[in-house]
């Protein structure tokens, strides 16, 4: 479609209602701004768009300031092509990717499953402390279920093994 | 162990001989690991990478994760061998066209292979035919334990195995099955197996894994959440729930069209039979639902003395990588086209059945 009023390509349509009639008015950027007065910008990139979108509604435009000291990213970085700089930005981030690990593991927060058994150098004792993990869930299924002598029983498992 | 040596034969997994192989053409699980103190390859300068590429190679070259390992340099690799380890599902399709220091090592029959430096410093898979993720989690199991000796994986106790993308995060496992479905897209009920597996949150997909779609009736379904399930739960929920549901149903389809459209089926059967023995110029799409139907009639006894082995074979040897390869030349255009509709002639004719 053609602007009314030059060769150009129109991209700015108007629809007025003058004396009961519609008038439906087709123009280009430029003769919307000189003879309509209509203030017209270039268009944004939709990727623009898109991350400023994503950044109002994580209302973390405030702090995007927070980088990484191992790798450098922040969470705007993230956001952009949704993956981490390294294994430290969990850490980091755990407050913001709570929620995004929640919808993307129906829910899911805390790891269950295999645990490496020897961590050279950090020593922590890895498996022990999914063991407790495990029983954690294990309690909140059986507080579901309303079995709370199992549940009591858990409860008890898991001050043991905090405890040791 | 040479590349060459792969290209005219399939692997284990095409094999067709695991269990519920009529319907399952394989079963796949891979596991998502990062070497601690590395960063993730988003993040990774030039020479970490190097160094990162060096090191795990030599950790899975010395942990002999099968009697004869292969180590593809990917860096260097040319073209066609990045797309023949495509085809045959050794590597992904990113991980092919990347730059950068990278790498494959591949177990003796092509059951395990790892690459190195893709969206993670270490993917892991285990393929094998049929439906043997029990047997899949045991050999991959395995494998982890061996380069855990040497490795220091990257693992937080509350997140598991640390992932450069938070969705694979936890166990960083995934679990694909491989399925052949044409009597359910024969039927028009495929439809209710998808809105079924997103209702249990798994994925479906192509041939060829993400972001490709399916074609001549095969699709992939995984799992997507990897955090806060055990690696036993996730794979028992394939074998236990979903795969034998969508297996009945495929047999309840070819069921229906066995015996209420007979004739629809023997023609739909017979005509592929027909293209596929007569035709001079075939792309590679069209060979894959040609094939489809084939196989699809051979299960159901309507095609007589022709091998499964080599109707599965013929889905990989006829993809462009590995045409070229078996031809020892580049090929193009029609001139491909003209050589896969020769070479499946050749193999179609040869062997049984009119």
């Amino acid at each position: 479609m053609k602007c009314d009023n030059c060769n150009k390509p129109a991209t700015v349509h108007l629809t007025e209602i003058k004396h009961g009639k519609k008038v439906e008015r087709h123009l280009c950027e430029q003769c919307a701004n000189t003879s309509e007065g209509l203030p017209v910008q270039g268009h944004t990139p939709i990727n623009e768009l898109l991350t400023n979108f994503v950044m109002a509604h994580s209302g973390l435009q405030k702090e995007t300031g927070t980088s990484c000291e191992q790798c450098g990213i922040t969470w705007a970085e993230f956001r952009q092509n949704g993956l981490l700089g390294c294994e430290n930005d969990y850490q980091l981030f755990e407050k913001d990717l709570t929620p995004l690990l929640q919808r993307a593991h129906e829910g899911g927060t805390h790891h269950l499953g295999k645990v490496p058994a020897r961590r050279g150098s950090s020593g922590v004792p890895l498996r022990k402390r999914a063991d407790v993990n495990k029983l954690r869930k294990e309690l909140a299924r059986a507080v579901e279920a309303e079995d709370y002598e199992r549940a009591a029983k858990l409860r008890d498992q898991i001050r043991q093994a905090e405890e040791s | 162990m040479k590349l060459s040596d792969l290209t005219n034969r399939a692997g284990e997994w095409l094999r067709g001989s695991g269990p519920m192989s009529e319907i399952v053409i394989s079963s796949r699980i891979r596991l998502a690991r990062n070497v601690s103190g590395y960063s993730f390859l988003t993040r990774i300068s030039r020479h970490e990478r190097q160094a990162l590429e060096k090191r795990v190679r030599e950790v899975i070259l010395d942990a002999q994760i099968s009697p004869q390992t292969l180590y593809v340099d990917l860096e260097s690799a040319p073209e066609i061998d990045r797309s023949l380890l495509v085809e045959r599902h050794l590597i992904s399709k990113p991980h092919a066209t990347a730059e950068g220091a990278r790498g494959v090592a591949i177990g003796e029959d092509e059951s395990v292979s790892i690459m190195v430096n893709e969206e993670d410093h270490l993917r892991l898979q285990v393929l094998r035919s049929g439906l043997q993720l029990e047997e899949a989690w045991e050999q991959i199991n395995e494998i982890d334990d061996k380069l855990e000796s040497k490795l220091d994986f990257a693992f937080h106790p509350r997140f598991g195995y640390l992932t450069a993308c938070p969705t694979n995060v936890g166990t960083g496992i995934r679990v694909s099955v491989m399925l052949h479905l044409p009597a359910l897209k024969l039927t028009g009920e495929i439809e209710k197996v998808f809105r079924a597996a997103k209702e249990m949150r798994l994925a479906v997909r192509g041939l060829y894994g993400e972001g490709t779609e399916a074609t001549g009736d095969f699709y992939q379904i995984s799992n997507q959440t990897t955090l806060g399930k055990t690696e036993d739960e996730i794979i028992s929920d394939f074998k236990h729930l979903v795969i034998p549901k969508i297996i009945d149903y495929e047999h309840h389809a070819r069921r229906t069209l066995l015996n209420d459209r007979t004739v629809a089926l023997d023609d739909k059967v017979c005509r592929s039979l027909g293209i596929l023995r007569t035709a001079r110029l075939m792309t590679s799409e069209e060979v894959l639902f040609l094939l489809s139907h084939l196989r699809m009639g051979i299960n159901l006894g309507r095609v007589k003395e022709m091998d499964i082995r080599m109707v599965n074979e013929l889905f990989l040897l006829t993809q462009p990588a590995h045409l070229q390869k078996l031809q020892g030349r580049k090929l193009e255009g029609d001139v491909r086209r003209a050589a896969r509709a020769d070479f499946i002639r050749q193999k179609l004719n040869g062997a049984g059945a009119s």
